[in-house]
């Protein structure tokens, strides 16, 4: 199988194509650095996204925050799920985080700014 | 039980209860938007007529003249930003310059004062530099003006209502009926009853006067759309600039408002919708192609926004102020010259009721004046200082803009007529009416009036109804 | 009157950079005022990731990207006052400006430097015909409304316009539970970077209609639909592609426009295209001792380019402040039509200088070339350039040393 995708990774947007079968990579080219091989290789096989959003505090604010690291595309709506009904301490800082292992994943919810 | 209602609160309503408030009545001005001034007296070229155009021996050459007249003061007493910039009609060629000889004939018949007739284009420019090349001559009207027409209506009625009148906002005239000499006028809410009723409906006169029984007028809509220039180009013109009039009416002209942005329009389409307020690529065409004509490098580029007005227009000609009814009133089809013409209409009616035995005593206390909505723009910077020591909210800019503070938007919030809507705050502080038409400043102008209001975020509108800005809360409602 | 030597209008990104940057290069006199009621600019309602990819070497959120120059700006103690709006400079370098505590004051700087930002292009400037209904935004303000107050703008959305703004707003609606129902864009092409239109419309199989426009707006109270047309290449309507969306939203991304306002009543001379200032590779102005960096020089499309700008900013005012050099030289630098504009637009010191520009339309297979008269000068060739993305090139000192036409022109060429 061959699949051709625009990476994500930077503004760049190289057209990479990537050739795999089943779980496994054969080719990959259009890519221009090593953070695009990775990506292409997971947008093959099991793509994944960075999820952005903002979490309610106990009080009622609005705390951004951010999966700490890329959570399986076809969690996404899962995961905003999980956030939308979780509430964050008022208290929160930047850089803690609020709920690890979502969804039972190793990936974390992390808060990205300060409670407003 | 008041003595007079007036339905109606545009600028028309607006003037007849301001000049009836100085008398000791009871009156009650009812309307069915959720602010004052919301038709045409919102959506119009903001001009105070010079006088010339009207037909004469019309009501609308005889009000126009006298209510220019007098336009210099009330503005003055109400705090409503006007200028005395002057009228320009602009023509190429015999034709033209015949056209303009009538126009200053019956100008000086109307008795409009110190016009002038221009015969060369060095004259003209002297006026007006940036007039196209092959223009020649001209009709200058110098007592030709420009008003802010809401900060008139809603200064006026204001201050009627400073002075005891009532304002009924939200009030739609379902049905009017008459027992004993005694108007009772209903809405869905509430039923007002008066011994006298002035119908200044605007667009929809004709149907209140049906609904009390008067058959003998109908009103059209005449669609109007404007653009408005950025008050970066404020240059371009300083005098209103009309094309030389044609059996299609005065044209698309171009002058500066009384804020300092240029206006372009009127188109003038009649329709059937009193609805229908959308503005059309037509209608866009029109006004550019024909301001093209005249003026010179005309920035469309900088164009803020551009809206409809539909005039009132009756099927006489002239303005209807009539009565048919015992006790009953129209001031129907006040089209242009209706915003120069106001104050002296308001006059006029104030004589007829006086005519029909209505008692009108001066009130002792009564004041003409207002504090003008601007008044922080005016100040020296040490008064400034020592409001905003007093309340800091004044030292806190809400519209970047037009450098409107949150202090005033909370007074203006405060005053008579009351505003409960951006759209309402806005035309009183011109909060979001600048260049960036409200993108900053919306939710702070929102915290604002949910805050003053006591209401939640949410259910603050654009203007009343169902304009809602926000549709609910995230991570809740949706 | 208070004095400080350096003012920077702006607690944003580039302020907060200039600041910084002035700070390390030995000016400490530095006063920050900011409008908002924190540093950081746009930055805090640009709650997606994607950026200090060149700046840090790591995919930060626009909070976390701000938080790291705040966290610069308090520990080198720099001041700011927040909630300060600056009413007016001139050209002796007087500042005015308002808040709440301290009223309208004036501050005489040595140096000012520029760093307000931009705003949005409105809906007036577009001149759709049709009703005013409620319901219609800016893509920034609908951001603002989501992630700043909590409130949802709307449920059912067409987008006008492909920026980045309205891409991150179509996938930043969507995650909350709205339908986005198309992102029309007047132009064959989108002005936003490519790993949005992947990551923002096609994830969520949101239609990009290139070449379309929203032709008429209706409803009378809350937005009702739109109609949509496809235009011709004058980019006027073709009647019979009209196509009726009911939605109750229409967020518009048609562009940013610096915000000058200041710069203009100041007499400072600006450039047609960018909007912004005309200024040197220091992003010195017209006026001597006022600098302007960020999008309110010119609009850039990342967020580590206006920090890197904001730093030759911050630079050049503390060499202004401290060590003022005499200009060595004067060469103007121009466009081809191809190449729209170029910052800086003047070089007065010969050195190493890097010219950011941006093109017209997108083209492929071409060589960027620098010519002095008929002279090339420099070249170099590019597989693809568009609108939406910032070019840079570096011309050396030496390069720049031979130039004696006292102007230069950044221009493409079609690779043969």
């Amino acid at each position: 199988m061959t699949k051709e995708l625009t990476c994500i990774i930077c503004p760049k947007g190289c057209r990479i194509k990537v050739e795999y079968e089943g779980n496994n990579i054969i080719s990959v080219t259009g890519n221009s650095c090593k953070r695009g091989y990775a990506y292409a290789c997971d947008e093959a096989i099991d793509p994944k996204r960075t999820v952005t959003s903002t979490m309610r505090t106990v009080s009622g604010k609005l705390l951004p925050v951010k999966t700490d690291k890329p959570i399986q595309k076809k969690l996404i709506f899962e995961c905003m799920k999980a956030i939308n009904t979780s509430k964050a301490d008022d208290d929160t800082k930047i850089g803690d985080i609020i709920l690890s292992g979502v969804l039972g994943t190793d990936v974390n919810i992390v808060a990205t700014g300060p409670v407003r | 039980m008041y003595d007079i209602a007036i339905i109606g609160a545009g600028v028309t309503g607006a003037m007849i209860a301001r000049k009836l408030s100085a008398y000791n009545l009871k009156i009650c001005v009812l309307e069915k938007e959720e602010d004052v001034s919301m038709g045409a007296s919102m959506a119009n070229s903001g001009i105070v007529h010079a006088g010339f155009d009207a037909v004469s021996g019309t009501l609308k050459a005889k009000l126009n003249v006298k209510g220019s007249e007098m336009m210099p003061q009330i503005a003055s007493e109400l705090g409503v930003p006007y200028k005395n910039n002057g009228s320009l009609v602009v023509g190429k060629g015999s034709d033209d310059f015949q056209t303009i000889k009538e126009l200053y004939e019956r100008g000086i018949k109307n008795g409009v004062k110190n016009l002038q007739l221009i015969t060369s284009r060095e004259d003209l420019l002297r006026i007006e530099p940036n007039i196209n090349d092959d223009f020649d001559c001209g009709l200058y009207a110098p007592t030709g003006a420009i008003v802010c027409p809401y900060t008139l209506t809603i200064q006026a009625i204001g201050n009627a209502m400073d002075n005891g009148t009532e304002l009924k906002l939200g009030f739609e005239v379902k049905k009017i009926s008459c027992d004993n000499g005694i108007y009772s006028i209903v809405s869905d809410k509430e039923t007002v009853q008066a011994k006298y009723v002035i119908n200044a409906a605007g667009l929809f006169a004709d149907e209140i006067a049906r609904m009390a029984g008067d058959d003998s007028f109908k009103i059209t809509p005449r669609k109007g759309e404007y653009m408005l220039l950025d008050k970066e180009c404020s240059s371009l013109v300083t005098t209103t600039v009309f094309a030389v009039p044609t059996k299609m009416g005065k044209g698309i002209l171009v002058t500066p408002t009384t804020h300092g942005n240029i206006i372009l329009g009127p188109t003038s389409v009649d329709i059937e919708d009193k609805d229908n307020k959308a503005t059309t690529q037509e209608g866009f065409d029109i006004i550019s192609k024909q301001a093209k004509e005249r003026v010179k490098n005309v920035p469309f580029g900088k164009t803020i926004t551009s809206f409809c007005g539909l005039r009132a227009v009756g099927d006489t000609g002239d303005f209807i102020i009539n009565s048919n009814l015992p006790r009953f009133i129209n001031v129907a089809a006040i089209e242009s010259p209706g915003l120069s013409a106001s104050p002296a209409i308001a006059e006029y009616v104030a004589d007829m009721l006086a005519d029909m035995g209505i008692k009108m005593t001066q009130k002792a206390d009564y004041d003409p004046y207002r504090k003008p909505y601007n008044y922080f723009t005016k100040l020296t910077n040490e008064e400034k200082n020592e409001l905003i020591a007093k309340d800091p909210d004044y030292g806190k800019i809400i519209c970047r803009c037009e450098t409107v503070t949150k202090g005033e938007i909370k007074d203006a919030m405060l005053r008579n007529p009351k505003p409960t809507s951006i759209d309402g705050i806005k035309r009183r502080t011109r909060a979001s009416m600048g260049r960036c038409q409200g993108g900053f400043c919306y939710p702070h102008i929102i915290e604002i009036i949910s805050e003053m209001l006591n209401i939640p975020y949410e259910n603050v509108t654009k203007f009343g109804g169902e304009s809602f800005i926000n549709l609910g809360k995230i991570k809740e409602d949706v | 009157m208070k004095t400080t030597d350096l003012v920077i209008i702006g607690g944003g990104p580039a302020g907060m950079s200039a600041a910084v940057a002035a700070y390390e290069s030995g000016v400490k006199d530095i006063l920050i005022l900011e409008r908002d009621s924190s540093l950081g600019g746009i930055l805090q309602q640009c709650i997606h990731n994607g950026f200090g990819l060149h700046k840090f070497s790591e995919e930060l959120t626009g909070p976390e990207y701000a938080a790291r120059y705040e966290a610069r700006v308090k520990e080198l103690k720099i001041p700011y006052k927040l909630n300060t709006m600056v009413l007016e400079i001139n050209q002796n370098k007087e500042v005015t400006a308002i808040n709440s505590e301290e009223g309208i004051f004036t501050i005489q700087a040595k140096a000012i430097i520029l760093a307000m930002g931009c705003r949005e292009r409105p809906k007036g400037a577009l001149n759709i015909s049709g009703t005013r209904p409620s319901g219609i935004f800016t893509a920034g303000t609908a951001q603002k409304f989501v992630n700043m107050m909590g409130y949802m703008p709307g449920k059912s959305v067409v987008i006008l316009g492909s920026g980045d703004i309205g891409l991150i707003m179509a996938r930043r609606m969507t995650l909350e539970g709205a339908k986005v129902k198309a992102v029309c864009e007047l132009m064959p092409y989108s002005g936003g970077l490519e790993r949005n239109i992947e990551q923002c419309l096609r994830d969520f199989d949101i239609p990009l209609k290139l070449s379309c426009t929203v032709a008429e707006i209706h409803g009378k109270d809350r937005l009702e639909g739109v109609t949509i047309a496809n235009v011709d290449k004058n980019r006027c309507i073709i009647p019979e592609t009209k196509e009726y969306i009911e939605c109750d939203t229409l967020l518009l991304s048609c562009g940013l426009i610096p915000e000058n306002e200041l710069t203009k009543a100041c007499g400072i001379n600006i450039d047609r295209i960018t909007n912004g200032a005309d200024v040197d590779q220091n992003r010195e102005t017209s006026v001597e001792g006022i600098f302007a960096c960020g999008n309110v020089l010119h609009v850039h499309d990342l967020v580590d380019n206006v920090s890197e700008e904001a730093e030759t900013a911050g630079k050049g005012a503390a060499e202004y402040i401290l060590n003022r050099k005499n200009k060595s030289a004067s060469i103007r630098v121009k466009t081809d039509g191809k190449v729209r504009y170029c910052v800086p637009q003047r070089i007065t010191d010969i050195g190493d200088t890097t010219l950011f520009f941006r093109v017209s339309d997108i083209y492929k297979d071409v060589k960027i070339i620098v010519k002095d008269g008929e002279k090339e000068i420099f070249s170099r060739k590019k597989q693809k350039v568009a609108p939406g993305e910032m070019e840079s090139i570096m011309l050396k000192g030496d390069i720049l040393t031979e130039v004696d036409s006292g102007e230069i022109t950044v221009g493409l060429e079609k690779l043969q």
